[in-house]
């Protein structure tokens, strides 16, 4: 007699089977020939339940070029663990070729040149054709969004994150979760929430005055589907109020809550679910620790890290997802659901190769629609890159280099601060950068750049503080995001020492003198979490330095020692 | 770290923060030692009390937290980094239906909050979780 963790562990082995084969076909077959749409969304329909996850979209309506993260490292017991394998030996796990298409998708080598070969991904009016593609199997297939949706583009910007909620309403979502959308401010949060069609959702989303479950927001939904009672429960980002500018939004509390997690799972088992999904917006280590105490859970679809695993993680009983970010992949679970148990899965992680998915007519006229106003404005070309700009890391990035650079050269500072987010396409080595593609990388409802004096001593303590949030090894004291890059200034890194002891050797680049404690130096940044902040926003500051400098070329940054990696 | 947190700060994400970080106590009280504080140098049982409290504070001026021990006469909260570690004591009487406590507590600095429950028998138990107060911003 097969026990439940017997089929998952079967249902594991046939992910991993199918994932391999999956990813593995195809890209043995476009070394010989083009790969077909029908090749890339083959799936043998199973079970009796489907679910779509996509996340993490940061307003990429077209397609795009993104390089995956070189440098993402885990500490504790993440060391060694997805997603923390990068690169070649993350193409040997998962048996990719080197130069196959999965290459180019999930690994960061070589990556303007494969981008040439295989060219962009993502673009909503392919995902339209996937999901259009997976309801002709199972028409009552389960759309589901993981948040940061409504920000990062021009266009976003804009409208208010009108644009995609039009798109994502017109892809038939049917349910999502929070985080970046709450810095378009909570009135215009609850202004689009009263017009959406589906439930928003967030057990952890609570009123910060009386720490009550808030009321725009529902812990979880239900659905009737193929004879099972799902229930979806929603978790936002935790870390909203910390990371992000509270004063946007302060009648929201948030945080982890896994006590009401359990709560809410153990309410809906009551309520009679046969399959309990989380949409998450936790981060890929926040949500296996949370699987790992919290009981009863039968999928995680995580999302905020950005991280795409083409097989799903196991912990204990609970089947985690990750699907990526910025439109690059959409994930299909097949789902056996049987007498309130979930009895297997089958899951696929689907690249968006926008060469190889025909768009979906309505989509891309929708799509092109929302741009028209917009279109001068986005289509103009600033400058060019000779260097190939990307972002994903958890060091510097090179167009945060750049960005640095500018903020140094445009404000005249020692220093110069860059958030370490994780949204932002790549440029590649000879590609016109426009508008849009500026944009792309730093639109925010709290973009403004300040300039300010801060002694060494204080400087350190930021790096310290924001190296806790990333490299603590306990995953519920991180928030998710990357190291605040620098621009300047040199240190040298330690991950695994406890907080006030990871960073050493501050260094002002400009002189190579160390970094006095208690001497002030002038620094430019961007995405303040304070309210009223001054100066430029920092798009226009950086469209200047572009402008200014007509060809633009990062040299490579060796200004972080990383160590114990 | 031994340094003050007390000036007026910048950002976490890089920007400029005006909130007021009180001061990272260097001096924090072992927790175990608050612990032997309330019982007298008794042992407490690590079971029979729930401690819920945020493992980062959004705002560490009002960090909310609960505590719920079945069964208890007494629950002393302590702040193990806060330049005063005694926060709360609460007693409860024969008629309390239930022996549980929710306040909020500032909290200066990251450090540990313990809870310590005497029950009925004049047992104790006894918990502590650690709360981050981060300068934060950066969020990916």
């Amino acid at each position: 007699m097969f026990s439940r963790r017997d089929f998952l562990q079967v249902g594991m082995a046939t992910s991993a089977i199918y994932g391999a084969s999956g990813f593995g076909s195809f890209s043995k077959l476009a070394a010989q020939q083009k790969l077909s749409q029908d090749d890339l969304l083959r799936f043998d329909t199973y079970g009796n339940v489907s679910l779509i996850h996509i996340t993490d979209i940061h307003a990429q309506l077209k397609p795009i070029y993104f390089r995956e993260p070189e440098i993402n490292l885990g500490v504790g017991s993440a060391l060694g663990q997805v997603p923390h394998i990068t690169g070649a030996n993350f193409r040997k796990m998962y048996g990719i070729d080197d130069g196959s298409r999965s290459h180019y998708a999930l690994t960061h080598n070589d990556f303007s040149a494969l981008a040439r070969e295989y060219g962009r991904v993502g673009g909503l009016d392919r995902v339209a054709t996937v999901v259009k593609s997976i309801r002709a199997d199972r028409p009552d297939a389960i759309l589901l969004d993981g948040g940061d949706t409504w920000h990062g583009s021009y266009t976003c910007h804009h409208t208010q994150g009108q644009d995609m909620v039009n798109v994502m309403n017109a892809l038939n979502t049917e349910a999502m979760t929070f985080h970046w959308e709450f810095t378009l401010g909570s009135d215009r949060v609850h202004e689009i929430i009263d017009t959406l069609p589906f439930p928003a959702l967030g057990q952890n989303i609570f009123d910060a005055e009386w720490d009550e479950p808030a009321e725009y927001f529902k812990p979880y939904t239900f659905f009737e589907r193929g004879g099972s009672k799902i229930a979806v429960i929603g978790q936002a980002f935790p870390y909203m109020p910390i990371a992000n500018p509270s004063w946007m939004f302060p009648e929201y509390s948030f945080g982890i809550r896994d006590e009401n997690m359990q709560a809410m799972v153990d309410e809906v088992r009551g309520l009679g679910a046969d399959l309990v999904v989380v949409l998450s917006h936790n981060g890929f280590d926040v949500d296996k620790k949370m699987a790992s105490i919290v009981t009863g859970i039968d999928i995680i679809l995580s999302g905020h890290t950005h991280d795409a695993l083409p097989e799903p993680v196991l912990v204990n009983d609970t089947v985690i997802v990750a699907s990526g970010s910025n439109g690059k992949f959409v994930s299909r679970i097949d789902l056996d659901v049987r007498n309130g148990q979930m009895m297997g899965f089958k899951h696929k992680l689907i690249p968006i190769f926008s060469d190889v998915i025909t768009p979906d007519p309505d989509m891309a006229a929708l799509i092109d629609g929302e741009r028209a106003p917009y279109i001068d404005q986005l289509s103009e070309v600033i400058g060019q890159s000779e260097s190939l700009l990307y972002r994903r890391g958890n060091f510097n990035g090179t167009w945060d280099d750049l960005i640095c650079q500018a903020l140094i050269e445009e404000r005249e500072a020692d220093i110069s601060m860059s958030p370490g987010v994780r949204w932002g396409p790549s440029i590649l080595p000879g590609q016109d950068i426009t508008r849009e593609d500026i944009w792309n990388v730093t639109s925010m409802s709290y973009g403004k750049v300040y300039r300010t004096e801060m002694t060494g001593e204080f400087i350190h303590i930021i790096l310290e503080d924001v190296a806790d949030n990333l490299f603590n090894p306990d995953p519920y004291y991180q928030q998710g995001g990357d190291m605040v890059r620098i621009g300047g200034m040199g240190y040298r890194i330690d991950i695994n020492k406890p907080q006030g002891e990871r960073i050493t050797d501050l260094t002002l680049l400009k002189t190579g003198e160390k970094i006095d404690p208690y001497k002030n130096y002038v620094v430019a940044g961007w995405a303040s979490i304070n309210e009223g902040t001054e100066g430029p926003q920092v798009w226009d500051l950086v469209e200047n330095y572009i402008r200014r400098n007509g060809i633009v070329k990062v040299n490579p940054n060796n200004s972080v020692q990383v160590i114990g990696a | 770290m031994e340094v003050t947190r007390r000036d007026t700060m910048v950002i976490g994400g890089a920007a400029a923060l005006t909130t007021i970080l009180p001061s990272l106590s260097s001096a924090a009280i072992p927790v175990n030692e608050l612990i032997m504080g309330v019982t007298g140098g008794a042992d407490a049982a690590t079971s029979g009390i729930d401690l819920t409290a945020p493992e980062i504070a959004e705002n560490g001026n009002t960090v909310p937290i609960s505590v719920d021990a079945p069964g208890a006469v007494v629950i002393t909260i302590m702040a193990a980094g806060n330049p005063l570690p005694g926060v709360a004591k609460f007693k409860f009487g024969d008629g309390a239906a239930a022996q549980a406590a929710t306040t909020r507590i500032r909290l200066a600095g990251t450090q540990d909050v313990v809870a310590v429950a005497e029950m009925a028998d004049g047992s104790f138990a006894a918990v502590s979780k650690m709360v981050k107060v981060t300068i934060g911003g950066c969020g990916g």
